[in-house]
């Protein structure tokens, strides 16, 4: 069901027929500008990419590239070696989001379905945990990584993320509106706590699945300050720390590489977005409102 | 963390009465944990453990150089925590976050409102494009942002390009003491406002057509029903979305790590920024003290916000 749906359409009242249809063409005009103000940048990154240096710094705030070239990209996808990171990228990414999903939906269950000592204190711990910031933690957490010698290391951009606070109050809530008679039905059936699990718990809860599969593989995406302090060695660069990085350094005044960059480093995640939008829009309506 | 399901399933609570009531309490007790463990083992070291030792360190004098004997550590009680009190730099650093939390979340909140409301008006052509495009600087990454961002903001750039045609000369933003927060405030709407507009038109979904279409027999103009039905229908919802955006904004960091390293001059140094500049400066205990501070200041908010949102529910 997409939020556009919930809401029937007003009747319309003929007499106020005209002056509505006056109204509307204004809100279409107001939000076709809200629109162009807000692609403005991601129009004008795109253009750019395809600039030579030369004629960014000539022209900054121009817009049709003179000579247009794919120069910019043809950088990143030879000597950058853009393959490289994008593969630690998703590699990372996916183990982030599959790691959520069964870890948080395992003590989803129990936190919602289950009765046991100490229940209050890890739910509470969740709680907490949830309005942490993550300067809090950075540098014992970095201490804790290192000890374990994860450092440059799948592992080390991956498990800190992989079982969420976030994930676990979403899944919890989820689960807890699960009625218990089904779950009562099976157990008298003779099916225990893992089957139960598996066949019926899990089945309902594709919709907050699916919704903290797309908050995790965004985060995860995105993630900068982390993965920028882990990864130490070029080969486990992912794609923000890699641009980030060539953005300081000494080729920090190529700008049109680096706008190639942004742009391979969106174009991924924008299209992900198109193809799902329906499940983000719903996703952050769920964690919203619930 | 890790070794409490045994301690709690092994403490007999009728000793005698297996299968009973207690015995069938321990067994979903075990039950439980069993789901709970791979969860609770990866908490515990990755975020109760670095938890804990950073409230440890809080206290301290803690700096780097101790990493490899950290025997010769002082307590210091609140010293760390009075110490920032008095220093001028932290301080400052309160300052400019109190600043982009004061003036960026009404701003996002009003913006995303606006358009909510618009894509709520009954409008039936393109509100996926729309809805889609306003979104859409949400999923972007922050460090692909600046650099478009940093072009937009240059002296000769888009946005001063643009304020010339109206007459206006814009200003280095990025390197004006003055500018700057306002230039970080503008982007941090622009990549907020799709989030709160999602949460907003759930919001404004719920609310009963009926109501609406009364009101307007009885002759209410649109501002009229927006004043007086949608926005106190809207109440819970708007709170929400300030809790979110405030956890979010106390936090204050990308925008200004990736644009201006927190100058000039210490104008954009946000909170998160200071901890993070006193890690790097091996500060440890004074860092640690400082990222506790701006949690309490959060978990405050966040109690207060909810506190309010469910008496008036």
């Amino acid at each position: 069901m997409t939020v556009d749906s919930v809401r029937p359409p007003l009747p319309r009242r003929p007499s106020r027929g005209r002056a509505r249809r006056d109204l509307r063409g204004l809100v279409y005009v107001v939000l076709a500008i809200a629109l162009v103000v807000t692609l403005l940048p991601f129009a004008w990154m795109a253009l750019g990419a395809v600039k030579t240096t030369g004629e960014l710094l000539r022209d900054p705030a121009g817009w049709l590239p003179q000579h247009p070239t794919w120069g910019n990209f043809a950088a990143w996808f030879g000597a950058l070696n853009i393959g490289k990171f994008f593969t630690n990228s998703t590699v990372v990414a996916v183990f982030t989001v599959l790691g959520n999903l069964v870890f948080c939906s395992m003590v989803g269950y129990a936190l919602a379905k289950l009765e046991f000592a100490g229940k209050r204190v890890v739910f509470g711990l969740v709680l907490v945990t949830l309005m942490v910031p993550g300067v809090v933690t950075f540098v014992p957490l970095f201490v804790v990584v290192s000890k374990l010698g994860l450092v440059s290391t799948y592992p080390a951009l991956i498990l800190p993320f992989v079982a969420t606070p976030l994930g676990v109050f979403l899944m919890r809530q989820f689960i807890a509106g699960i009625p218990d008679s089904l779950l009562e039905a099976a157990r008298i059936d003779g099916a225990g706590d893992l089957r139960i699990f598996a066949r019926i718990v899990l089945p309902l809860c594709k919709p907050a699945l699916a919704t903290l599969a797309i908050l995790t593989f965004l985060g995860s995406w995105n993630n900068f300050l982390w993965p920028l302090v882990v990864a130490q060695s070029s080969d486990m660069y992912t794609l923000p720390v890699a641009l980030s990085l060539y953005s300081t350094g000494q080729n920090s005044t190529n700008y049109g590489v680096l706008l190639a960059g942004a742009v391979l480093i969106i174009v991924p995640i924008l299209l992900l977005f198109v193809a799902l939008q329906r499940y983000f829009v719903q996703g952050i309506a769920v964690t919203g409102i619930k | 963390m890790i070794d409490t399901p045994i301690a709690v399933a092994g403490t007999p609570r009728r000793p005698g009465h297996r299968g009973g009531p207690a015995g069938a309490r321990r067994r979903t007790t075990a039950i439980a944990y069993a789901f709970a463990l791979p969860f609770l083992a990866i908490f515990a070291v990755f975020m109760l453990f670095p938890l804990m030792a950073s409230l440890a360190m809080s206290f301290t004098d803690f700096r780097s150089i101790n990493i490899p004997s950290p025997i010769n550590v002082d307590f210091v009680g609140f010293g760390q925590y009075v110490a920032l009190l008095r220093d001028p730099e932290f301080l400052r650093s309160v300052a400019n976050t109190a600043y982009f939390v004061a003036v960026g979340i009404p701003l996002t909140m009003v913006v995303a409102l606006a358009l909510a409301v618009a894509l709520n008006s009954g409008i039936k052509r393109f509100r996926t494009l729309f809805r889609v495009g306003f979104y859409a600087p949400v999923v972007t990454s922050i460090v692909a942002i600046a650099v478009v961002w940093r072009f937009i903001l240059q002296p000769d750039g888009l946005l001063n390009g643009a304020l010339k045609l109206i007459g206006v000369a814009g200003p280095d933003w990025l390197n004006s003491t003055v500018w700057a927060m306002p230039a970080l405030i503008v982007m941090a709407v622009w990549r907020n406002m799709g989030t709160l507009m999602v949460i907003f038109l759930a919001g404004l979904q719920t609310i009963p057509a009926d109501i609406l279409e009364a009101a307007e027999v009885d002759g209410a103009n649109g501002w009229q029903r927006f004043l007086r039905i949608t926005l106190p229908s809207l109440r819970p919802t708007l709170l929400f979305g300030a809790v979110v955006l405030s956890v979010g904004f106390l936090q204050f960091f990308e925008e200004p790590f990736v644009m201006t390293q927190g100058g000039p001059l210490g104008s954009t140094l946000s909170i998160s920024y200071f901890t993070y500049n006193q890690f790097g400066f091996g500060n440890y205990g004074t860092a640690s003290a400082a990222s506790y501070i701006l949690f309490i200041a959060i978990a405050l908010l966040s109690i207060v916000q909810f506190r309010f949102f469910r008496s008036k529910d």
